[in-house]
């Protein structure tokens, strides 16, 4: 196995050090290393974080392949820092059978750029109506422990509590995607001012926050443990706040583009800004990047999202709903959190490797960077700053919102268990078997 | 002005009022036996009405045809865009037949934006109606109607004058552009309807709200009826027709509560029983009819503003009237 020695990289921002990885682990840290290694890095001004890990990740696969494949979902991911993803369920079939989940985790393995840890559907064909096979999804390769009907709301207040109840029995969690199907009938973006002006269906705060409260409540209730799904409301944090107040087994996430955009963008029309749940004001990226920062919500996760160009080429109403981001999130997180001072790469660290690890039972990842934890890292270049160029992207699809936005900060290399899936800034084309 | 007519806020008070007065001269010529200007001679205008609307479409038709043009009506219902093609291809493809201008009604609120801010055509986009977001051209004869009633003559605006707006806010894209095209033209505007009707936000919106119609009538120059449907009950916007009429329709009594000069129009069709009663809505007091005839002239202008010269901008202010002059010979 290929010996890395990295030079002069600022663990979590700190002094610069050496790492040397090799058998997949951090071998040595420390400075003036004497260390022989097939490949040495100048990782001068480079900040080496864990490797980020995604609870909520759209890979498309099985399915809509012309959207996205595991391959190319998990080099995106590769490119963006990652070295594990949440696989969504919500794909053609449904991964709510264990066949389908160690499906998607084999080909993750096969694919070899990335851990692909499968989701679980709650409810059979994501449907709502009857509890899909928890159990069998757990014990099968894949090992699930997440679960969500991700795109859907676990509506039926029932089912949401058995749900919860149910994956005690394997330290599951349900990660719910907040929406209260009527309020949001025919809903096409944020209600509010720019709704009411643009004669476009609005999808109210409230329909998001009156589940998380009801949800907050049952997971007290029954003693589970509950995760929210991309937070996008300052009343869903206060909610969110609230339940953890009490000591309730609450998590939260939030995607990258709830930090920087805003509904106001929607009055183009474009629909590369079209996605669930919408855009929403000003005041409540404020309140999210508060909450990131202060802890109230655990993660940042990219939802990402991708979509062929011809379901985002047309009118604004039947566009499809979402947007890619693993490539995008560590540079809109160091714009929206670093830079403004709301957090450090400690921090950055905590948000979106080590907490996403735990809430998501991940175990070899989310590691303090110290000798001997596996060689997860990624080295992070804080001083780029460049135009995001959709061409450059490995996911499959463009559907980037930040197209020509100058973003800072971008991957210089990303490793997997010592192994570099991304090196000076590309993919490495060794892929293959984990 | 603008390369398109998307949005009511797109149009400066001097391009309403040169819209307008530009409307004015065309307008005479509906009364002449001969109809038809040479203006628009060998430009291609294509109708491309993704919804069904008898009343708009008739009307731009009548307005292209009287200025020369070559019409093309493209209807969604059996043409290749109820067979799945999209916006983006039926575009591409009346740019490919050279459309200078294309005139479009779609239920998709934005669909309009998205033609005028794509590579995919080069034309004019005329923005028909779309979804529940706009209908420029409403607000402009309606704003044509208000001024002959209420302030005739060239180059007069809306200024102090007082329009009452009644019905289904929410939905009605008739309401979004007369808000902002009588805002730029000086008048004040009140919304009247059930809190269920008005959009979130509207408080911010450059006019006053009100859920009592009878106190606003006496304070009114121009009452407008918007339509409302009837299937809006089926979503709780209001129990029953019979509650909505008595509390916001528009019936004999209420009519001797409005001052004498005043008009009450409506963008049609007419829900009669609901939103307004047959006494009302035949009374000479209502202007539904002469809107339908001022549309035709409205639109005229407006095709005529943007594919027929200089854009209006550019234009000295004294220019149009001269240029009318020229065309009307």
């Amino acid at each position: 196995m290929t010996t890395y020695l990295i030079r002069n990289a600022q663990i979590l921002g700190g002094a610069p050090q050496d790492l040397l990885l090799a058998d997949g682990v951090i071998k040595e840290i420390g400075t003036g290393l004497t260390a022989v290694a097939d490949i040495e890095i100048d990782a001068t001004g480079l900040v080496a974080l864990p490797g980020l890990v995604d609870l909520h990740t759209h890979l498309r696969e099985p399915g809509r392949e012309d959207a996205e494949t595991v391959l190319t979902g998990t080099r995106a991911a590769a490119m963006g820092g990652f070295t594990a993803v949440h696989a969504m369920a919500n794909t053609t079939p449904v991964a709510d059978t264990a066949g389908v989940v160690e499906q998607v985790w084999r080909l993750g393995q096969e694919a070899g750029y990335c851990d692909v840890q499968p989701v679980g559907a709650v409810t059979v064909g994501l449907e709502g109506k009857q509890l899909a096979e928890l159990g069998a999804m757990h014990e099968s390769a894949a090992g699930v422990r997440v679960f969500s009907d991700d795109g859907k709301c676990v509506d039926d207040a029932v089912l949401m509590r058995r749900a919860l109840e149910y994956v005690k029995a394997f330290d599951g969690v349900v990660a719910q995607h907040a929406q209260e199907p009527r309020l949001t009938e025919g809903a096409q973006m944020n209600e509010g001012q720019v709704s009411g002006e643009l004669g476009l269906g609005g999808w109210p705060a409230v329909a998001e926050e009156s589940i998380i409260a009801r949800d907050v409540l049952l997971a007290a209730h029954v003693g589970s443990r509950l995760h929210v799904c991309h937070v996008s409301t300052a009343g869903s944090v206060e909610i969110i706040r609230w339940a953890k107040g009490k000591g309730w087994d609450v998590t939260a996430e939030v995607t990258p583009h709830h930090l920087l955009l805003t509904d106001e963008l929607v009055r183009s029309y474009d629909p590369v800004y079209k996605v669930n749940p919408p855009l929403r004001t000003a005041e409540d990226v404020q309140a999210l990047r508060k909450a990131l920062a202060d802890g109230t919500i655990d993660a940042v996760a990219t939802d990402h999202a991708p979509h062929p160009a011809e379901d985002k080429d047309c009118e604004w109403a039947v566009a499809a709903m979402g947007m890619v981001g693993l490539e995008t999130a560590l540079s809109v997180v160091q714009q929206t959190m670093v830079e403004t001072g709301l957090l450090n790469w400690e921090g950055v660290a905590d948000r979106m490797s080590h907490r996403p690890a735990r809430i998501g039972r991940l175990a070899g990842h989310g590691r303090p960077i110290s000798v001997g934890e596996p060689a997860n890292l990624v080295l992070f270049d804080p001083a780029y700053r460049g135009a995001v160029n959709p061409d450059s992207f490995a996911t499959r699809s463009r559907n980037t919102p930040y197209k020509g936005l100058d973003l800072p900060g971008r991957v210089h290399a990303t490793f997997l268990r010592g192994r570099a899936t991304v090196l000076a800034g590309e993919l490495s084309e060794q892929g293959g078997e984990l | 002005m603008k390369r398109h007519l998307v949005s009511a806020a797109d149009l400066s008070r001097d391009d309403a009022l040169l819209i307008l007065d530009t409307a004015e001269e065309l307008a005479q010529l509906s009364g002449r036996a001969v109809k038809k200007l040479p203006t628009l001679r060998g430009r291609t205008v294509v109708n491309l009405f993704f919804e069904d609307s008898t009343r708009t479409k008739t009307s731009f038709e009548v307005a292209e045809k009287r200025l020369s043009a070559d019409v093309i009506n493209f209807s969604a219902k059996g043409s290749s865009v109820s067979k799945g093609e999209s916006l983006k291809d039926t575009a591409l493809t009346l740019q490919a037949m050279g459309a200078d201008a294309v005139v479009i009604r779609h239920h998709a609120s934005g669909a309009p934006a998205r033609l005028a801010q794509s590579d995919w055509l080069h034309g004019s986009v005329i923005n028909a109606g779309d979804g529940t977001h706009e209908h420029p051209t409403q607000a402009l004869l309606d704003a044509f109607t208000m001024r002959r009633h209420l302030n005739p003559g060239a180059g007069h605006d809306l200024a102090g004058r007082r329009v009452t707006i009644v019905g289904d806010v929410l939905h009605s894209r008739v309401a979004r552009s007369n808000v902002h095209l009588l805002n730029t033209l000086g008048a004040q505007v009140t919304f009247v309807a059930p809190p269920t009707l008005l959009p979130i936000g509207i408080e911010n919106w450059p006019c006053e709200i009100s859920y009592d119609l009878d106190r606003v009538l006496p304070k009114t120059d121009a009452l407008m009826m918007l339509r409302v449907q009837r299937e809006r009950m089926n979503a709780a916007f209001f129990p029953t027709e019979r509650e909505y009429s008595r509390r916001y329709g528009m019936n004999g009594l209420r009519l001797a509560q409005l001052p004498g000069h005043a008009i009450v129009m409506h963008p049609g069709p007419m829900v009669r029983g609901m939103e307004i009663t047959a006494e009302v809505a035949d009374s000479p007091r209502c202007t539904a009819v002469e809107q339908v005839a001022n549309g035709v002239s409205v639109r005229m202008a407006v095709l005529y503003l943007l594919l027929g010269g200089a854009t209006l901008a550019d234009a000295p202010a004294d220019a149009p009237r001269t240029e009318t002059v020229e065309i009307a010979q």
